[in-house]
């Protein structure tokens, strides 16, 4: 039973109640981050497993869980993703120790890690359950505590997850606190959160408004902004190839990744064989009508419209009134125009391509430059190219920081099929008004003590190599007296202490009549 | 000391209370608590000390917490005391949210005192009505308050003085953990009640031995003798359980909780009783009358605090706390292990033990100069009462511990007239 008073006198809305609210959890996470520096690698590995295995296990019936929440998205690509974010993604990281000191013997330096401490982390509806494991799991190797705040279109699917996770970790040894999740998001609730004191760093992955918030929130923030990444296939591209991965990537997930492909421009020599393997991979490409439908469809006064968002291609068309085969993968708009007049040039997370052709490489490239700015800026973009000079002209003039090449964006940006760290929150660095130009991956999460000798060849290095930190693990339960099997309170026996005086030269009763007498004196003063 | 303080503590001894005010100057503590908040005590001429005496737990919570400060407001713009004549409605929804908490599903009404006291003299009416029964076994050394039968229950310190004294042997006092003498006074089923702090505070926190409270319990069953638990320091989660007994598995017939109920932000005491016990809320509920009690404001401020006291998180950070501070005072004591002998714990409930018959008295006056505001025993002069507040941050926990290994190692000087050996070399 819900008690009463609360109907008497409500507070839940006051500032007091937001900030308690906010400060009761940080602070459990401070403490639990506390006790989590204590460890080692070997202890730290066997909570970051343990919850990787709950993960991965618990992949399929998620991505079940979060479809069914959500109403979007397809189950089998986000199992796909939640099992990235478990086990590949601690194996990944397996072999760098964030935790353990190392000695730089030619700089004269020692490095010791030094995590963050309190994590507060954003968590995007589109792709929630891969971005919580991914966010837990860094934490975790870097021995931080983290709190997850779903969004609320995923929550139910976000708690329950979490709770699993939280469970798995506490059981292998994890502080108590070291993972949780908010029950009860609220914007006014995640503000406070944000720019609480106990929060060290803010991890955001989500809408521009989160994004910028959590810049301003006076924590250090590692937020990304939004992607709308360009495809450029040039003339010395494999077509067939190109289209394939163009297909396959923007209806992975029907298109919720912010890595996939969302504008593809390419050259008036390839139009028209590219346009015919895009059909063969299963794209419907829209006639002039069918573009003017969709871009209504798509885009309203006030933005996106998040009907469509993580809809499938043939579900589209459908609510478009626009016919098409069954089997449908993608929905392919040519425009004439990149820039503001053309919303379809912006991002869609939705299984709908733009198609733009140039006139020259040179316009290509000023396309794409140009749609990342209108939004994307700093995030992806994709060459298909056997031309290394115009993969390199590509890349060092799009305003981006990873460039995909012959290879899938959705997929390869974020390190699923590239050599890229595999990550759910692409830096958009300073072009996309970010801290963080690369994908996020533990290392972002801490700092480094550096222990730094005079670099003068005569004064000589210590000796650091035999030596390791000093981390004792968890403390020892404190005891409840009387509480039977309870850790047993220590008296320290009198009679055996030898110090600087020994009570036994001394006849008890005279001593005591001494300390009282200068007890006496004490308490005079 | 500032002139401005010097002259106030003349006002206080002039109308307030001279023997108290001269008392402390005597003791080298020259506190004159102004403004205070979170685990803070300022000092009117500026110094800051850290709280871990919290009034026994009143301000468990902190000083002025911020949320208990809201409702408390939000509540005088709807409420006031009330009249305790009248159904009330933040009474009854206090007493709903108290039997919701309770340590036993049998607890279920409650009555209201205005403070501990009160709510001890109402518990000790409860029992005798109950039992039909006069006498009342206590614990040598309890405090349960100052009030007319209260204080008859405890050190006769407090009550001779005043000519209050119990003299017609209704009041038995017998040793904590000895259940012989305990079964001794039970055994003439004469005894209405047992009334037991479940870890006595006034008297530097005594550990119940394995096994002693439920054995307590159950002789009180045997003998058709009431068990009155007094929650009023071990409650609201000090021992990391909302209440101290259900750690030691005892489901009393009657609790009373008071001091960190409402957070020191209102007074309220409250007095649970179980159906069994609560004959004369029935018979004539006009029979205990008290204006101040369950005023409706330090109703409101009361669910608030136990909400809080609730929260999840709150449970893990008192382990952390208690864990900390502890592993914190080992080290200590190691370094000090000819004055600083033992320490007693239980959860957030601490009592420091020292070599020396009234060694907390220094202890408390060199951890004041370090600024720690701790007290000794009242009741047991050698051990000093610690109690650090339920939301201490890791980082006040670590300052609380820096300057208590200053302290100790100041006030082991000064008693036993050595330096460490560390400080010599
Ligand atoms: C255990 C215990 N019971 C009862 C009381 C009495 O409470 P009050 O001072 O509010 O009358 C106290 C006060 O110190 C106490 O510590």
């Amino acid at each position: 039973m819900e008690p009463q008073i609360r109907t008497l006198v409500d507070i839940s809305e006051s500032q007091a109640s937001l900030s308690g609210r906010a400060d009761i959890v940080l602070e459990r996470a401070r403490w639990a981050s506390y006790i989590f520096q204590r460890f080692d690698k070997k202890r730290t590995m066997k909570i970051v497993d343990a919850v990787a295995n709950v993960a991965h296990s618990h992949a399929g019936e998620w991505a079940e869980q979060v479809v069914v929440e959500t109403g979007f998205g397809v189950v089998s690509h986000k199992k796909l993703k939640n099992e990235f974010t478990a086990k590949p993604l601690v194996d990944y990281y397996r072999e760098q120790d964030l935790v353990s000191m190392r000695v730089k013997e030619e700089k004269k330096i020692v490095e010791i890690p030094r995590p963050a401490g309190v994590i507060f982390a954003l968590i995007p509806s589109t792709n929630p359950i891969s971005t919580l494991n991914f966010k837990i799991i860094l934490a975790l190797i870097t021995r931080n505590s983290i709190v997850i705040s779903p969004h609320p279109a995923a929550k139910k699917s976000c708690i329950d997850a979490v709770r699993i996770l939280t469970e798995a970790a506490i059981s292998s040894g994890a502080p108590e606190g070291a993972i949780q999740v908010l029950e009860t998001p609220s914007i006014p609730l995640i503000e406070e959160f944000m720019s609480s004191p106990k929060t060290n760093v803010i991890l955001a992955t989500g809408g521009t408004a989160m994004v910028r918030a959590a810049y301003s929130s006076s924590n250090p923030a590692i937020g990304v902004g939004p992607g709308n990444a360009p495809v450029f296939v040039d003339s010395s591209a494999d077509i067939a190839l190109a289209a394939n991965q163009i297909v396959t990537s923007k209806s992975f997930d029907n298109s919720v990744l912010c890595t996939s492909e969302s504008n593809l421009i390419t050259l008036t020599d390839v139009d028209k064989p590219l346009r015919k393997s895009l059909k063969n991979e299963g794209a419907y490409i829209c006639n002039n009508n069918e573009v003017v439908q969709i871009r209504n469809y798509l885009f309203h006064p006030n933005g996106f419209n998040v009907e469509a968002l993580g809809r499938d291609a043939v579900w589209i068309a459908r609510e478009c009134g626009i016919r098409v085969p069954k089997k449908t993968r993608i929905l392919v708009t040519p425009i004439n125009s990149i820039g503001i007049e053309e919303p379809l040039a912006r991002e869609k997370l939705c299984p709908v391509l733009s198609f733009y052709v140039a006139n020259s490489p040179k316009q290509a490239i000023a396309q794409s430059r140009a749609t990342l700015r209108a939004t994307g800026a700093g995030h992806s973009a994709v060459i298909h190219s056997q031309n290394e000079r115009m993969i390199l002209d590509f890349a060092s003039r799009v305003e981006c920081y990873r460039v995909v090449v012959n290879a899938s964006c959705s997929l390869g940006a974020s390190g699923f099929n590239t050599n890229l760290a595999p990550s759910f929150t692409i830096g958009t660095g300073f072009y996309g008004r970010s801290s963080l130009g690369e994908n996020l991956g533990p290392q972002h999460l801490i700092h480094w003590t550096q222990i730094a000798y005079n670099s003068d060849p005569s004064v000589a290095f210590g000796k650091f190599n035999e030596l390791s930190l000093s981390l004792d693990g968890p403390l020892p339960r404190s005891p409840s007296d009387g509480v039977p099997g309870s850790p047993k309170s220590r008296r320290v026996d009198t009679t055996s202490t030898s110090t600087s005086f020994s009570i036994d030269n001394v006849n008890r009763e005279e001593l005591r009549k001494l300390i009282a007498e200068e007890l006496k004196n004490v308490l005079k003063k | 000391m500032s002139q401005e303080k010097t002259d106030f503590l003349e006002r206080s001894k002039t109308f307030w209370n001279p023997g108290k005010t001269q008392d402390w100057q005597d003791m080298g503590i020259d506190l004159v608590i102004d403004h205070r908040e979170k685990y803070y005590l300022h000092d009117m001429d500026g110094r800051r000390l850290i709280d871990v005496h919290l009034n026994g737990g009143t301000y468990n919570l902190g000083h002025r917490h911020p949320e208990l400060v809201e409702v408390l407001k939000a509540g005088t713009s709807r409420f006031d005391m009330g009249n305790h004549h009248f159904p009330a409605l933040a009474r009854t929804a206090l007493a709903e949210a108290l039997a919701e908490s309770a340590p036993g599903p049998e607890l279920r009404y409650t009555a209201y005192g205005s403070g501990g006291g009160e709510a001890i003299d109402i518990a000790l009416k409860t029992a005798r009505h109950a039992t039909q029964r006069r006498k009342i076994v206590s614990i040598i050394k309890a405090y349960h308050g100052h009030t007319g039968l209260a204080v008859k229950t405890g050190d006769d310190r407090f009550s001779k003085l005043f000519l209050s004294e119990d003299t017609v042997g209704e009041f038995v006092q017998v040793p904590f953990n000895d259940l012989n003498t305990m079964e001794d006074a039970l055994k003439r089923r004469d005894v209405a009640a047992v009334i037991m702090e479940t870890i006595p505070a006034t008297y530097g926190f005594p550990m119940p031995e394995e096994g002693y409270l439920p054995s307590v319990k159950q002789l009180c069953e045997r003998y058709d003798t009431l068990y009155i638990a007094d929650e009023v320091q071990t409650g609201l989660m000090r021992t990391g359980e909302l209440w101290g007994c259900t750690k030691y598995k005892v489901q009393p017939d009657i609790m009373v909780t008071g001091k960190g109920i409402s957070g020191g932000m209102y007074p309220i005491a409250c007095v649970l009783i179980s159906e069994k016990c609560g004959g004369w809320l029935k018979e004539d509920g006009f029979a205990h009358m008290s204006t101040m009690g369950g005023a409706e404001l330090g109703c409101v401020v009361a669910m608030k605090t136990l909400e809080i006291v609730q929260r999840p998180e709150v449970r893990s950070v008192v382990h952390f706390i208690s864990d900390y501070i502890r592993s914190g005072l080992d080290g200590i004591m190691e370094e000090y292990s000819d004055f600083f002998i033992g320490i007693r714990q239980h959860g957030l409930i601490m009592g420091l033990e020292f070599s020396h018959e009234e060694g907390a008295k220094p202890v408390m006056k060199y951890l004041y100069e370090n600024g720690v505001w701790a007290i000794f025993s009242a009741l047991d002069p050698s051990v000093l009462q610690f109690k650090p507040g339920l939301l201490m941050t890791q980082s006040e926990c670590e300052e609380l511990l820096r300057r208590v290994q200053i302290g100790i190692e100041q006030a082991r000087e000064e008693v036993l007239g050595v330096r460490n050996r560390r400080s010599i070399h």
